[in-house]
Order: structure tokens, then sequence, then C-alpha cells
């Protein structure tokens, strides 16, 4: 019986994480591999979370006391055994999730000595990404399938520059330089946001990172640096 | 108030002196006096700044922010605690004059009056924290319904994006300073003596002082909304909270007085725990919520010193020019991180355990059986204690600190879910072979158990770096906080108001309410936060006024959800005030339960108990025939017991 609730409650679970779209589009290298940890500890998750309900449903089912009873239960006071198991699985679970995390996190912070250095400015409340030609837009344009070091600093505030899609997040922090790597994978317009409080437009601090073809990419730097020059 | 008890042994309660009359109303202790010392204080700090800016040839000389600082949030509230009598006896005492002995006729409470005063009962003081605690839980949950109101749907409706900055903040301030610690410490104040054996805390002027600091922390926190927004967060991050909205500036004073409040308490509870056990009473013989305020007061004495340091740094930074964080003058934005979350982590132990405890007595009560694996039990807590002060960097792992911190601090936040894991497994083996009675009590133990198992599996989430880095700062994380806070601490504090109300009150509460308050919330609760999780995975930050279209639908579900979860609180509510008035009277021991509180009348004795009780076993025995936790009245020869352990 005990088994059927776990079962139930597992395959219920295991159908909610699979079917429910929790992720956004995966658009970057990095976010395979922390899709990768997600699936991982999902898994996991699932299982404990059926192993906790079933005996927890099974228990005010099987040990209600009857109206009339004013028994007592049974004077149990522990099981060595138990306790010792239900100390280890649990600690050489998280030891798997840590581990595969420490690599992954490795591995997302690693860029090829060719990437694209962007040098991104957080300001209450805009973003600006200037290139290594020194053209500057208000626009996060990118070369698909190249790495990219985004060298954040901020103005006033803490800001945080994260892209969804891409996964990876970093805070845009005064006075000192932050590092984000991304190597974006999917031609493509997606929404970069702010997520650290930084003041009244906090939420409105937004903008766009478009993910291109080199040659694209290429032509779209040369008319940001036309409009600058042109420009203001 | 009286009770059934036999003739006393050498507690009598004499009556109270005469209340003084005409011009020595304002100079006796009490509110009239406060009336006039609290602007007297004001006028004299308002003094002092202007004077020494005056001194100091600085131009303005009236400065509003550094007088509302000085005057309103520290003289002002000195000049109110010392009017309404809290300073009395010490100041008597150190000015070297005679001591007046204390008679205890200002002991205990036979009036409503008696909750309004200085009062060192802890019986008493345990019922004003609760009352205090409960009003400002309906404000901070007010707030959370205006958030949500504002939240409904995209685009900006009622307010203006700084005042939701401002309602969040708050919100999240009250509900952290002025609810959940200090509701824990009211509920542990009432029972722990009286579970102990002792007949009050080891301090009661303290006591008294503890309370009477906190509703000055948060008028100061909500008089922010006269003044400007109290807008960074509750966290308070640096630069913001010093080139910001000067509301800010409230939160660094109240979260002062929040904290003192919590420190004394914590050092209290540390001695009573330490030093008034019943003679029987080891520490393996205590019971799980006497351990779980020992830890918590543990990590409180330790802990927050570092944020009211934090609070002061920025607090300075803006008002007389210190550069801790001003990376202009060579400050470290980073560091008030790592100073505000060495406390901040271990606070949010700190507004746990003692939900543990409480979970654990109800549990064992309400299932008939000793708690399953109580000395794993009562480690668990000491080592969630240690490793608790070593994780506080998983709330960095996205702010640009050295980087090789993170693996470290993802071990051991990983690790820390070990112990976690090991009490509810616990309590789960506890159930098993039970004889469960759901009473309202055990329906919230229940639920926290269920809820505080998702809670903490998000946070398993939130462990793992590469993780973190995707779901820091999005609407996950407050579907975390949220499950771990509500479905984690706030279960389990209703869990403990509904089971010790009959000792506190001697009312029984309307079963069936309770049953509908619980329900209600739990569905509630899960309909409004669950959705949350899938916010923050998709895209969606929190703290934000205004969000993308496409999570349009999903934040108008759970703004009409939260509507219903506050609703739920009003039948608690208005169980709390009726039964107080109406209910059934309570008998001493409702639940049949084995701890010393329930060996007592409901409400008990004055003095709690008319002998000092003889411990003789442990106090979750159940099911083992003739097994007693303690005897009361003196027969331990005559009931053929050994001779108990000198202390």
């Amino acid at each position: 019986m005990l088994v059927l609730i776990g079962a139930v409650v597992g395959v219920l679970t295991a159908v909610v994480a699979a079917f429910v779209p929790w992720l956004p589009e995966q658009a970057s290298v990095q976010r395979e591999r922390i899709d990768f940890v997600f699936w991982l500890t999902t898994w996991i998750c699932v299982g404990i979370f059926a192993l906790v309900s079933a005996v927890l449903i099974y228990s005010v089912v099987k040990f209600r006391a009857r109206p009339d009873d004013d028994s007592d239960g049974a004077p149990i006071h522990g099981h060595t055994g138990l306790e010792i198991v239900w100390t280890a699985i649990p600690t050489v679970l998280v030891v798997v999730i840590g581990v595969a995390s420490a690599i992954v996190l490795w591995q997302n912070d690693r860029a090829a000595g060719d990437a694209l250095v962007v040098r991104v400015t957080g300001q209450q409340f805009a973003w600006t990404f200037e290139y290594p030609d020194g053209t500057t837009s208000g626009r996060l344009g990118l070369p698909v399938n190249r790495d990219v070091v985004l060298d954040l600093g901020a103005r006033e505030v803490i800001h945080s520059f994260w892209v969804a899609e891409f996964g990876q997040k970093q805070d845009a922090v005064p006075g000192i330089r932050t590092r984000l790597v991304i190597t974006p994978k999917k031609v493509g317009t997606y929404d970069v946001i702010c997520t650290e409080l930084c003041g009244p437009g906090h939420a409105l601090m937004r903008s766009f990172a478009v993910v291109m073809e080199p040659d694209d990419f290429e032509s779209w730097l040369e008319d940001e640096a036309e409009r600058q020059a042109g420009g203001a | 108030m009286t009770e059934t008890a036999i003739a006393t042994e050498h507690h009598h309660h004499p009556s109270p002196p005469p209340r003084p009359t005409g011009f020595r109303m304002l100079l006796a202790p009490g509110w009239l006096r406060a009336l006039w010392m609290a602007p007297l204080f004001a006028a004299i700090g308002a003094g002092l700044v202007v004077g020494l800016r005056a001194l100091a040839g600085w131009d303005p000389v009236w400065s509003e922010l550094h007088v509302l600082t000085v005057a309103l949030m520290v003289m002002a509230p000195l000049g109110y605690l010392a009017g309404i009598g809290c300073f009395d006896f010490w100041v008597y005492y150190a000015s070297g004059r005679p001591t007046r002995p204390d008679d205890h006729s200002g002991h205990g409470a036979t009036r409503w009056q008696d909750y309004f005063r200085v009062n060192t009962d802890h019986k008493v003081i345990g019922v004003q924290y609760l009352a205090t605690t409960v009003v400002f839980f309906l404000v901070g949950g007010l707030l959370a319904l205006l958030v949500r109101a504002e939240l409904a749907q995209p685009g900006s409706d009622f307010v203006d994006p700084e005042s939701y900055n401002g309602l969040f903040s708050t919100h999240a301030a009250i509900m952290i300073f002025l609810f959940i610690i200090p509701a824990f410490a009211g509920l542990a104040n009432y029972v722990l003596p009286l579970m102990i054996g002792a007949p009050d805390m080891a301090f009661p002027r303290l006591n008294a002082l503890s309370f009477w600091m906190l509703p000055i922390g948060g008028v100061i926190m909500l008089g922010s909304f006269f003044y400007a927004p109290l807008s960074a967060g509750w966290t308070q991050y640096a630069p913001l909270s010093v080139v910001g909205s000067e509301g800010n500036v409230f939160f660094q004073m109240g979260a002062q007085w929040a904290g003192a409040s919590s420190i004394a308490t914590a050092l209290n509870f540390l001695v009573t725990i330490i030093t008034m056990r019943a003679p029987g009473m080891t520490f393996w013989r205590m019971p799980l919520l006497v351990w779980a305020n020992f830890t918590t007061s543990l990590l409180v004495v330790v802990a927050t010193p570092f944020i009211a340091a934090s609070q002061f740094f920025v607090l300075f930074d803006r008002v007389i020019g210190t550069d801790f964080f001003q990376p202009a003058q060579g400050g470290y934005p980073l560091a008030f991180q790592h100073i505000f979350w060495f406390y901040s982590h271990p606070a949010v132990y700190i507004m746990m355990l003692p939900g543990f405890g409480i979970a654990s007595e109800v549990i064992s009560t309400m299932s008939r059986k000793p708690i399953f694996g109580y000395r794993l039990m009562a480690l668990s807590l000491m080592a969630i204690v240690f490793l608790g002060f070593s994780v506080w960097a998983h709330h960095m792992f996205v702010s640009g600190m050295a980087s090789w911190l993170r693996v470290p601090m993802m071990i051991t936040t990983l690790l820390i879910a070990v112990p976690t894991g090991i009490k509810v497994f616990s309590w789960l083996a506890t159930l098993w072979e039970g004889r469960i009675r759901f009473t309202t009590p055990m329906l919230w133990a229940l639920g926290f158990v269920s809820m505080f198992v998702i809670g903490g599996l998000s946070g398993i989430y939130l462990g793992s770096v590469p993780l973190d880095v995707h779901l820091s700062d999005t609407y996950f994380v407050v579907a975390h906080i949220h499950y771990v806070l509500l479905g984690g601490s706030l279960f389990t504090i209703m869990a403990g108001i509904y089971y010790w109300y009959p000792k506190m009150t001697g009312r029984m509460y309307d079963e069936r309410l309770g049953k509908l308050h619980f329900w209600g919330t739990f569905v509630a609760f899960n309909f409004t936060f669950f959705p949350m999780h899938l916010l923050g995975i998709q895209g969606m930050p929190r703290r934000v006024a205004d969000y993308a279209p496409e999570f349009a639908g999903l934040n108008l579900w759970i703004s009409i959800w939260s509507f219903v979860l506050g609703a739920s609180f009003v039948v608690f509510i208005y169980n709390l005030t009726v039964s107080w008035a109406r209910g059934v009277p309570a008998p001493a021991n409702p639940w049949r339960a084995l701890t010393l509180e329930w060996q007592v009348s409901s409400p008990p004795p004055i003095f709690n108990f008319d002998r000092v009780p003889q411990v003789v076993g442990s106090p979750y025995e159940y099911g083992v025939p003739g097994a007693r936790h303690a005897v009361l009245d003196g027969d331990r020869e005559a009931a053929g017991l050994e001779e108990v352990p000198a202390r």
C-alpha cells in the first residue's frame, strides 16, 4: 500500500515535472549544462517527494486514532540502522548534485582565448554595451556560436545582468569589474533584464540581446558605429 | 485568574500598592509619564544634533534627516521606555540608593490593563509578544495584499514604482522582525519556564524591556510611510540603501530596536535554560522545544550583532559621511553583503528552529508516541547551528565576490540539507504506529512537514551554483522563501498558538473554526505560491512592479489566491478573540501531554509551580505504562522513585 501511494505520487509529480514547460528556450551552451543539473536535481527531488508523501499519506490514513481510542502508540524511541540510512543516503545525493554542479560551474566559467569581450555598464536605469573597437550600443548584439566574455561594471548602485534564455547571470557592481561567459547557440532576440533592485526604474531597466550570424553581426556593429558617429 | 491548586509554600501574592493620584500620576511609571518623557528626550536629541552641528560649523544647522534619526529614532524611544518604567529599578540601583525589595505585587495580570504596562511575569510578557506580533502580522499581510493588487496586472496600476518598492520592502521587514522572530520568542517566553519547571525567566526585568523594545522597531519601520519609501528591500544593499530613498533609514534604525529585543531575549533564554531547569532535568531529558530555543538563542546572540553593524554602516555612510561602501572613496560594496548575510542566513534558522521544536511537541503528543530519534533530533539542531554560520555566501553566488568562495559555500549549503532531512524523517517515523488525533495543532504541524519539504527541496536547487546563477533574484526565490517561511515558520507558529492556547487563556478555541482556518490557508497558500516556481524559472525577476506580458496570466491567478489566503486569517482572528471571551473553559491538560506546562492549571498559577517539580524521566514516554516525566507534589518517596541525580 505504501509503495502504491509512493508510485502514484511519483508518477503524478513526474508528469508535472516532464510536461509543464518549466524551462525557457535554451539559447546558449551554458544553458545546456544548467539544464542538465536542473533535471538531475529534479528527478532526485521527485523521488524524495514521493517517498515523503507516501509515508505521510499512509500514516495519516493507517494510524488515525478512532474517536473512542484513548490509547498510546507503540513506544518506539528510534532505530539506529534507519537513522544511519537516512543520514547517509541524503548525504550521497547532495554530494552527487554538488559534484555535477561544480563541474558545470567550472565549464560555464571558461571561455576560449579568442572570445569576444563586451564591456557592459549598468546605470539607473539602462544598459550600455561597449565593443572592442569602441562602438557602444544600447543593445547587446552577439555573433552566434562564439564565446562572449562580458566585463561588467556599474555606475552608482548594484545592478545585475540576466538573459533567461542564456541562463548566465552576474551582478554589475560599482568599483569592481565582474565577469560572465555566454556562448549563444541560437539566432534570435532575447530580453535583457536587471535582476538586482536598483531603484524606482528597476523593472524598466530592460534591453535586448540580439544573436546573429557572424556576417550579420559585423554589419550590425558597423551600423551601430555609424549611428554613434553620425548621431549624438 | 485563580487556580484550584493546594495552598502555596512560600509564594503569596501581596496586593499592589495604591495607585498614585493627582500630580504623582505624571511621575509614576506608565503611559502618562511616557507621554511627557518621550517628547522631552526627543527635544534633547534635537538640541544635541543642532548644537553639535552649530559647534562644528556645519551648514545648515537644522538637518531634517539627522534630527529625525537622533531625536525620533533614538531619543524618543529611550524616553518612552524610561517613561513606562523599564529602567526604574536599574536607575534606582545604579544611583546608589538602598534598593527596594521587590514584593512581586506587580507580577501577573488580573485585569486587561495589566497587559499594557511593564510586567515582569513571563506569562504576561508572552501574551504581550503574541498579541503584538499578530497585529504586525496583519499589517505585514496587508502590505503583501497591496503588492499583489499591484501585480495582478502588468503596468503601473495603483502605486508608483518607488512606493511599490516600499511596499514589498516593508512587508518583508515587518514579517521577519516584527512577526516571525518575536512570535517564536513570545511562545517560548510563555511556555519555556513552565516546561523546565521554573517560576519565571532568569531576568524578568530584562524580559520586560525586551518586549517593550519590539513595537518601537515596528513603529519606526512603519513610520517610513509618513516620510519616504523604505525602498531598498529589507536587504538594504549598499550603495542603494545609502544613496537611495531616505526612508531606508527607518529600516536601518528600526532593525536596531528589534535586534536589541531579540538579543536580550536570547540571553535570557540561555541563562534560564542553563541554570533554572528543575532538579532531574538533564539536557537529555529536556523537551525538544527547550533544545530548539536553546540552539536558536545561540544563533541570535552570535549573529544578530552583525546585522546591527551592517545597518549602522549604511546609516553612517549616509548621515555622517563614512566610506565603508563608497567605491569612489575606496569602499567596497560587497562588504555590506558579507556582513549582512553573516547574520541573515542564521536568521532563517532563527526563524525555523523554534518551529522545529513546536512541531516535535505537537507531533509527539498528537501521535501519542515518543519522538523518534530524540538524541539525533537534538544533535541535528546543534549541527544546523554550526553549519548555519558557514553558508552565508550562497546568497551571493552572482554578486561578483571572490569566485573561489562559491564552491565551498555550495558544499556547506548542500550539506545542511542532511540534518534538516534527519528531522523530517524523524517526524514521519514518529507518526508510524502512532494513534494520531487530527486536532488543529496537528493539522498545522503536518502541513508544516509537507510544505517545508517542498521549500527545502527548492532550496537544493538554489544551493547548486550553476542553477542559482539562473534562479537567483527570480520568483523562484520568492517561492522558496514563502514555502519555508510561511509553509514552514508560520505554520508552526499557528500550531504553537493553537496548541498552547488553552494553557494561556484557560479556554478552548473553536475546533471547527480552527480546521476551517487551516484548510483555507493550506489550499490558498499552495495555489498562491507554487506557480511562482514556474514564473521564476521562466524568467520573471523579483522586486518588480511591472513584468513582461507573458507572465500576466499566472500573476493574476496568484493575486486572486493571495486574497483568499488573506481572508483565511479573518477566521483565525475571530476564533482567537471570541474563544478567549466565550470559549469552553479548558482543563489543565486537554491534550493529555506529558511535559511540565500541562501539569499545572490552565492558565497556570501566578508563580507557575507550588512546589519545585522533580523530573524523573523523558518527556516523551508515551506507550510506556507507569512512565513519569516528573513528580509534582512531593510524593517521590511514596511513589518509590529513586534519588534524582544532581544537576
